[in-house]
């Protein structure tokens, strides 16, 4: 390579690299280098009044599994942990296919509207994704309690004489997230659908497909990679959901992030609370590189 | 051949059955609580879900309480500082980014600026608990700088994008015909480039501004006693007794919200 | 006059590298139409850029006037751009457009105003001054474009296939209007094109590339005439490829013997064979069909009459089974009745054939 262009290219390194500076800066200080205390929080032992003491332990780790019964020394693993684990698990999986079963007809509705109307369609999709996500569990709240517009407008018809219990159960945690996150699914959903070539579907019809055969072996495969995307970007912020849980589940029904929360707070488990998050972040992130694995794949199909 | 008989539909291609039904109940699913929450901040009566007639009551009241007020002004103070912080850093990370294609480590940026999108919330935020408490202890301060720094770190990807969208929808060949005309970078910068740039750079301030405003987990964790946002103050108040002030502030807080979008949204058309 | 010595573009490394520009050298003399030709992929435009600075050359050196280039930024050469897009910037009217390298280089308003007043005389779009340029026509686009590159008065304007988006009469009126220019102002114009028509029109000289070399440099007339090497002669216009022996040098060409023992004299190159088997280049337009009384130089049977308005194409397989192309301008009044598979011979003048180095 010629000095000069090598010249050029370190000037335009460095500028670059200054550019970058002010927000690499704060990302680090202010949302990664945090983490990796977390990490390290994770194998300290934990103080009397919250906080950690500066010995080596593994104990935190040890306990978000497992536990040690106080008195016979027995170890066996730690039933409520692992209830709230697979609590966490399943109500995010359920979550998602919930997604799935409304957003996909959701996002195929906006899809084959006329051109001009697909973004304001849209534009209603993307409203309530962007309000508050504690005031739009608390709607959901306002209509699932016993005095809520559910309840009241059944006992008022006279269908039921008591107030069905929904709110501070599984049913009301879900029914929360769905309602919080199913913008997510119908983004990418959206996105990959009105690239969708409609001539291929007619070309199936030509040749004799049903419409529920045309849904399978066309539509399906050549949406794959907007489904994927919208099932990421749901099952990941379920699986770590804070709020909707406290409000709906009302601190019976805990998921992982409640739990996690708890140590920092009665729990006085900052190892604990450490380590659970890490272990929250690793599913975390494995599940995102399923996905760049998936759509690294897919490749050239999907932009 | 009879041809009186009724036209056929056309068969439309397009068409799954039941499909349009989802959809639409889909969009009922979305609204009706929200369409509930605000009709309920007028309701004169103190109970919800028991309609008592129309009255700005909750909004007087809401607008009278002190801790409110408080809460307001605190929200709007972090989210307008951390928009403007977010923004800036976002700008010349953005520049640095979208022009001259990628670079050695540009993968990792890439993650590092998108972070606070694929980490669940409740860890950063734990992150930061445990960071500044330790902050805490050693310098002894306890005011809002903790507040605006994590504000400003988690919506510097929302600034960053719409910022980002937009450089890449602009023609490269324009800064190439100012650099050929003898103009040097900055100026370039300022009579080409920016001008062109800002309905994004305003499209991300507001983002930024708007998820500021709204986040609950992460200023629940980070804030010191005593400190309240009005999300974290909603979330108290939702432990306590739930009276439709909760309503009335949602529905301020909603329209902001809405406005905010729908302005974002036709700020961030691209000029074709 | 720019010197471009061994200039070199890799672009990647490894078994992926491409090679736009493989050790190019060529001068370009000032107050000149040069232009550079080729098909896509040539390297043409990679050259153009590198003068420009928007390409950073792998090895080779390019000089403006004896001063070394390439160590400048792009925004201090005395180079300008006429984009093949026209890169007109859109928040700008036509004016401030033109005006643009004018107040870069930080010239006095009363300067910028006057010479911005020309430019747009230059070009005729004075009462388009204040327009938005979403508003004006790709023409006239096309034309601010112009002005305003030659608005700082460079010492090089570089075209990029400046033409190619205009339909064909305003293309038409564009090449004369911008050969006119470059006499006019006698700035060096570099010009892009991949339309050998449209060099061979307004250009001083050509540059013929193909896959990161020059294959020849010229006048529009040398280049059609004597085609050096077989993509030449294939690029520029029609040619016809017949296989010939060297029978011997001469004074003034080269003695060549068909298979059909037939023999003419034919032009050769510095680089063409001395001897042996060589492929002559002979154009449609150069041969005519052979009287009664003529030995034929070569013969064959006609395939197909093509009726062209113009002229008439006879498509004609030789003896030894090659194709050969006769164009032939109609006269009034004239009519040739040949039936295909009719036996027929071809002349063609001394001098005609081109020996080609391949």
């Amino acid at each position: 390579m010629s000095d000069i262009g090598l010249l050029r290219e370190k000037e335009a390194s460095k500028r670059r690299w200054m550019l970058l500076s002010p927000s690499l800066l704060v990302l680090v200080l202010f949302a990664s280098g945090p983490l990796l205390i977390v990490l390290v929080y994770s194998f300290l032992q934990s103080g009397d009044y919250g906080g950690v003491v500066w010995n080596f332990s593994t104990q935190a780790w040890f306990n978000v599994v497992a536990e040690k019964d106080f008195f016979d020394e027995t170890i066996k693993f730690s039933d409520a942990h692992l209830s709230i684990f697979w609590r966490s698990v399943r109500l995010s999986l359920l979550t998602t296919l919930a997604a799935i079963a409304v957003g996909f007809p959701t996002a195929y509705f906006i899809a084959t509207r006329p051109k001009a109307q697909r973004d304001y369609w849209m534009l209603l999709i993307i409203i309530p994704f962007w309000t508050n996500l504690l005031i739009r569990t608390f709607a959901v709240m306002e209509i699932i309690r016993n005095e809520g517009v559910i309840n009241s407008v059944l006992l008022g018809i006279g269908l039921i004489d008591t107030p069905i219990q929904m709110l501070y159960t599984e049913f009301a945690i879900m029914l929360g997230m769905v309602y919080v996150y199913l913008p997510l699914m119908v983004l990418p959903l959206y996105a990959s659908m009105e690239r969708l070539d409609f001539s291929l579907v007619e070309a199936a019809y030509d040749l004799y497909a049903t419409r529920w055969r045309v849904l399978r072996k066309v539509i399906l495969p050549l949406v794959k990679p907007g489904l994927v995307a919208g099932a990421i970007l749901v099952f990941v912020p379920s699986l770590g959901a804070y709020v909707t849980p406290r409000v709906l589940g009302g601190g019976k029904q805990l998921m992982l992030g409640n739990l996690i929360e708890l140590q920092f707070g009665q729990g006085r488990n900052w190892p604990l609370g450490a380590a659970l998050s890490i272990t929250l972040l690793v599913i975390v992130m494995t599940a995102l590189m399923i996905y760049v694995r998936n759509a690294e794949k897919d490749g050239g199909q999907h932009g | 051949m009879d041809s009186s008989t009724v036209p056929r539909k056309a068969f439309d291609v397009r068409r799954l059955p039941f499909f349009g039904g989802l959809a639409i109940s889909c969009f009922i699913f979305l609204y009706l609580p929200i369409i509930l929450l605000v009709m309920y901040s007028f309701n004169a009566g103190s109970t919800i879900a028991i309609w008592e007639g129309f009255s700005w009551r909750w909004y007087s009241a809401a607008w009278a309480n002190e801790q409110v007020q408080r809460a307001a002004w605190l929200s709007l103070i972090i989210a307008t500082s951390s928009a403007l912080l977010a923004t800036a850093c976002a700008v010349p990370a953005a520049l640095a980014t979208t022009r001259g294609g990628g670079f050695k480590g540009f993968s990792v940026v890439f993650a590092l600026i998108n972070q606070p999108l694929m980490v669940p919330e409740i860890v950063t935020a734990v992150a930061l608990l445990v960071f500044f408490s330790s902050i805490k202890v050693a310098t002894g301060y306890t005011g809002i700088g903790y507040l605006v720094l994590a504000h400003t770190a988690f919506c510097i990807p929302f600034a960053y994008m719409p910022i980002r969208a937009r450089l890449q929808s602009m023609d490269p060949s324009l800064e190439q015909a100012a650099a050929d005309l003898y103009a040097r970078p900055w100026r370039s910068f300022k009579t080409i480039t920016l001008p062109q740039l800002w309905p994004g750079i305003l499209a991300g301030a507001m983002l930024a501004f708007v998820i500021s405003l709204d986040d609950v987990v992460i200023t629940e964790f980070v804030k010191t006693a005593g400190q309240e946002t009005l999300p974290t103050y909603m979330l108290g108040q939702l432990r306590r007794v739930v009276t439709p002030e909760i309503n009335a502030i949602s529905t301020v807080l909603l329209g902001i919200s809405i406005v905010m979008v729908v302005i974002f949204h036709f700020l961030s058309k691209t000029r074709q | 006059m720019i010197e471009i010595q061994q200039l070199t573009k890799i672009y990647g490394a490894g078994a992926s590298s491409f090679k736009a520009l493989d050790d190019v050298s060529v001068t370009i003399n000032s107050n000149e139409f040069f232009t550079l030709l080729g098909p896509s992929g040539c390297g043409k435009t990679t050259l153009l850029r590198a003068i420009a600075g928007f390409v950073d050359p792998t090895a080779g050196s390019i000089l403006l006037n004896g001063k070394d280039l390439l160590s400048s930024p792009p925004y201090t050469r005395p180079v300008n751009t006429v984009f093949q897009n026209y890169a007109l910037f859109p928040h700008m009217s036509v004016k401030q457009n033109i005006a643009f390298g004018l107040e870069m280089l930080d010239k006095p308003k009363s300067e910028v105003e006057q010479t911005t007043q020309q430019m747009m005389a230059l070009v005729r779009m004075t009462e388009m001054a204040d327009r938005q340029v979403s508003e004006i026509s790709g023409g006239q686009q096309q034309r601010v474009a112009l002005a305003r590159a030659l608005a700082p008065k460079p010492q090089v304007l570089l075209l990029d296939e400046p033409l190619s988006a205009l339909d064909f009469k305003l293309r038409k009126e564009m090449q004369i209007e911008l050969k006119r220019l470059q006499q006019d102002t006698g700035i060096t114009f570099v010009f892009v094109t991949h339309d050998q028509e449209e060099a061979l029109t307004m250009s001083d000289r050509i540059a013929v590339m193909n896959a990161g070399h020059i294959l020849q440099i010229g006048s529009p007339r040398e280049i059609y005439n004597q085609p050096a090497e077989r993509f030449v002669a294939d690029f520029i216009g029609e040619s016809n490829f017949v296989s010939a022996d060297i029978v011997e040098q001469r004074d003034d060409g080269v003695q060549v013997r068909f298979s059909n023992q037939q023999t003419t004299l034919a032009q050769s190159t510095a680089s063409s064979p001395k001897s042996g088997k060589v492929t002559v280049a002979i154009r449609p337009e150069h041969a005519r069909l052979s009287n009664s009384d003529e030995q034929p130089l070569l013969s064959g049977e006609l395939k197909q009459v093509v009726y062209f308005g113009t002229d008439t194409h006879y498509q004609i397989i030789l003896e030894d089974g090659s194709d050969f192309v006769l164009r032939r301008q109609n006269s009034p009044g004239q009519s040739i009745d040949m039936a295909t598979g009719e036996k027929l011979g071809l002349m063609f003048e001394p001098g005609v054939a081109q020996i080609l180095a391949d």
